[in-house]
């Protein structure tokens, strides 16, 4: 089978997936099959489920309010949520057809038709505004397209009657690299590990420089290594596929277009690190996906290259099962991930132990990016010279990079590691820009003056997210979206991202709303700067870099919105006083400040 | 590897030792150093959430109740950087949830007070979040007023570990994450709590109390009001099943 590239489109329509024998009895899969069916998880249900899966009520009602797509009252039965990313989201648009059907934001409309709301990014940011409906995505939004929506939803038409093009993604690959545009024959890279010996093929891994592709670039040799020495009653491989960055979407291509080489290296992986269980932890957002990927696993299967006996080798033996997320980006920080998958809430774990030693169910599991995995496949196909020759001295081989914004070409491009951001802003015709996101919202914001600067580790790390902003963009807006973003996000575990995030927020929209002051701003940096280095897992370590790179790059963003006195309180105090002149039934000038 | 009873750390310039499994907070307690703690108990399992431990190990911010202490580390703690940063988030805190401390009946035997006083802590700083959060009166003799919850999930803990059963859980994300017990209704009387259990006294704050107990001991005589938090030996809820300081 050879693998797909260019302008591939897939249609995301999702067909009983329930009697595949894939789709396993993970609390998540049962709350989300609950809530197709009710439109939302009424008591009863989590009591039934509690017995059935031998569960804590509480551990399940836990979970529901933890994961941002369950809900404990009716939702319509068209229950839409519109992506309030920067990139593929559109908040008038979501207002527009709000007013179209006549519902309020977040709310279900009386009659249990519709209901509407906004969620974090959806990785349709290269062929935005999206939406997902009843977890579909539909990409490519007008006001042309939301009328006709608003005609099916008066009407109940049933979303398979809806025209197809709507739930098309395309692949949208603009720039073949190293990975993408090299052929993969599936089972030729564990031919080649069986060949080459375990220990042999674990320092090719090592010796090719690959590092995690998630963004953190920890050595995939070493973490493989790690995890072989642990010692313990099994060994698991993950497959971080998670993929929640605002900006990101180039797992989303290689999971359509590349499975089987996202496949082979966790299959790989299990081979040299001697375990016979992997899991695929796929975002919710991406569950259009299942029917292709559970084909391929089946395939995979067929062939021998999954199962028992694995390619004739008689100790050879591993398995690979999917599970769905329901919508936390805090999952794809490994820890809180393995938490999802053990049925819980996303926490991250206390680090040390790490998850080499100690992950899923206690046991020694290696996490991998998506692309991480599949490159890993090539390389153990091709060698470590024919990566390695590529990148940077410190990052070896090529990056897929998720390009949205404003610019003539969104999309995923691969570059060698090294590239400069000024290369990459010419390839996808972008002009006049003010800034860029490398890395989403939790990387780096630069602007002009720094777009000699090059993508690797030693410079510019990126998981993925390049997300351009034009010079007519409202760069301040775009900080107090990713402000609203990370408190929407935060586990709440730790107090300084759980308060912090909310305070970082809170005083943004105060500046945004023309109502801050020096104050404001100095306090901001002062919680920033705590957030920052006292939260206690990456999101809330990074949360801040928005606002820190804004102050420090753009500060005339703050100060052009500033009020100059020295101090100016959080509400407005005449305003305040609405609802006791509403009470009295006045509204005379005495009545007013 | 060096003899285990010759291992130590150095807190704030002082030398302490540690046997092997010690987090550092395990050995600056058993040295009388005091690190401000709130999610934090001798005997349960550390959790790190509240964060008021943190210090600097080597340079790098950690919680000092999780890492385990190895030989060598300089670590500091007691300085005026790490304090203002422990007030702020205490203030944090104060903030995000309903503290009336003037009218709880956990004034004065409140670890989240005792912090305040001992960081000097002087106001919340920060605007008022106003939360809108649930009591539960259902029980016979435990109330829980979750006004007050700081999310430390030391009843979480207690019931699971040392009560042998599962009474409590951190429910939701973010700051609208929240304390709720193991029961269908959601109310803590249908649950197998009893008043003897630790998870029905190890509250640091108010939230968690004992039904028909208030004002037995006057305010102006309760453990903070003549203890400072930062004295050895005045953690206000020992680990041992039903007894409480106030009885």
């Amino acid at each position: 089978m050879k693998p797909h590239h260019g302008l591939n489109t897939h249609t995301n329509l999702i067909s009983n997936e329930n009697s595949d024998h894939l789709y396993n009895n993970h609390l998540l899969h049962r709350l989300h099959d609950i809530q197709q069916q009710l439109h939302h998880i009424p008591k009863q249900s989590i009591t039934d489920l509690a017995e059935e899966l031998k569960l804590p009520v509480s551990q399940i009602e836990a979970a529901i309010d933890f994961y941002a797509f369950f809900h404990r009252s009716a939702r319509g039965r068209f229950d839409i949520m519109f992506s309030n990313c920067t990139s593929c989201g559109d908040m008038t648009m979501m207002q527009y057809l709000c007013d179209q059907l006549s519902v309020m934001p977040g709310e279900t409309r009386a009659d249990g038709a519709v209901s509407i709301s906004d969620a974090s990014c959806i990785g349709m940011c290269d062929q935005g505004p999206a939406l997902l409906i009843n977890g579909r995505t539909i990409t490519q939004l007008s006001n042309q397209r939301l009328d006709l929506i608003a005609e099916y939803i008066q009407d109940s038409t049933p979303l398979e009657q809806w025209p197809v093009e709507w739930f098309e993604v395309h692949d949208n690959v603009r720039k073949n690299g190293l990975l993408l545009s090299a052929p993969f024959e599936p089972g030729s890279g564990l031919l080649a590990a069986i060949k080459q010996g375990a220990e042999s093929m674990l320092a090719s891994i090592d010796d090719s420089g690959l590092r995690g592709r998630g963004g953190a670039g920890f050595s995939t040799g070493m973490k493989w290594k790690f995890c072989r020495e642990a010692v313990g009653d099994a060994h698991y491989v993950v497959c971080n596929a998670d993929e929640g960055e605002p900006g990101t979407f180039k797992d989303r291509i290689l999971l359509t277009s590349h499975a089987h080489s996202v496949f082979e290296g966790m299959t790989i992986c299990g081979y040299l690190i001697g375990a016979q269980k992997g899991y695929l932890y796929l975002r919710a957002e991406y569950r259009y996906m299942l029917p292709v990927l559970q084909a391929v696993l089946t395939n995979r299967q067929e062939s021998n290259l999954l199962g028992t006996k694995i390619l004739a080798q008689q100790d050879f033996n591993f398995d690979i099962e999917i599970i769905i997320g329901a919508g936390a980006y805090i999952c794809g920080e490994e820890s809180s991930l393995i938490e999802s998958m053990e049925q819980k809430r996303g926490v991250p774990r206390v680090r040390p132990p790490f998850p080499v030693t100690c992950g899923y169910l206690g046991q020694p599991t290696v996490v991998n990016n998506v692309e991480t995995l599949a490159a890993a496949a090539h390389i153990a196909v091709h060698g470590s010279d024919w990566f390695n020759a590529h990148g940077s001295d410190k990052s070896a081989g090529s990056k897929i990079l998720s390009i949205s914004g404003d610019c003539l070409n969104p999309g995923a491009y691969e570059y060698a590691f090294g590239v400069s951001i000024q290369q990459i802003l010419d390839d996808c015709g972008a002009e006049d820009v003010q800034a860029i996101q490398v890395s989403g919202p939790s990387g780096t914001l630069i602007g002009p003056d720094e777009f000699e600067r090059k993508l690797g580790f030693e410079d510019l790390a990126t998981g993925g997210s390049f997300m351009i902003f034009g010079k007519d963009c409202d760069l301040l807006k775009v900080i107090q979206n990713f402000a609203h973003f990370f408190a929407h996000e935060s586990c709440g575990f730790c107090t300084p991202c759980r308060v912090g995030t909310t305070l970082l927020r809170n005083g943004l929209d105060k500046i945004c709303k023309g109502c801050g002051t020096q104050y404001d701003v100095d306090e901001m940096r002062r919680m920033a700067a705590l957030v920052k280095r006292r939260s206690h897992c990456g999101l809330g370590q990074t949360a801040p870099n928005p606002i820190l790179d804004a102050l420090e790059r753009f500060p005339e963003l703050f100060n052009a919105k500033l009020v100059h006195s020295d101090y100016e309180p959080h509400f407005d105090l005449d305003a305040a006083l609405e609802e006791a002149r509403q009470l009295t039934k006045r509204d005379d000038a005495e009545a007013h400040l | 590897m060096s003899d285990s009873n010759n291992q130590t750390i150095t807190i704030d310039g002082r030398e302490i030792p540690f046997t092997a499994g010690q987090t550092i907070m395990d050995a600056a307690l058993e040295a009388d150093i005091y690190i401000p703690h709130l999610c934090h108990r001798p005997g349960l399992k550390p959790h790190g959430s509240c964060k008021l431990c943190t210090v600097d190990v080597d340079g790098r911010s950690a919680s000092s109740c999780t890492l385990p202490a190895t030989a060598g580390q300089q670590i500091s703690s007691n300085t005026t950087d790490l304090n203002e940063v422990r007030k702020t988030i205490t203030q944090m805190l104060f903030v995000e949830g309903n503290h009336f401390c003037p009218s709880c009946e956990k004034t004065g035997d409140c670890t989240l007070q005792a912090v305040a006083y001992h960081l000097d802590m002087l106001d919340g700083h920060f605007p008022q979040f106003y939360p809108r959060r649930e009591v539960d009166a259902s029980h016979a003799s435990i109330i829980i007023d979750r006004d007050r919850c700081i999310l430390c999930a030391l009843c979480v803990r207690a019931s699971r570990e040392v009560d042998g059963k599962n009474v409590f859980d951190i429910a939701g994300r973010g700051s609208a994450a929240k304390l709720i017990v193991n029961a269908p209704s959601g109310k803590l009387v249908d649950t197998d709590i009893d008043r003897d259990d630790l998870a029905a006294h190890i509250c640091p704050v108010g939230a968690i109390m004992i039904k028909e107990h208030g004002y037995e001991v006057p305010i102006g005589r309760r453990t903070f009001d003549l203890h400072s938090v930062a004295e050895p030996g005045v953690e206000p809820v020992i680990l041992r099943k039903g007894k409480h300081t106030d009885e």
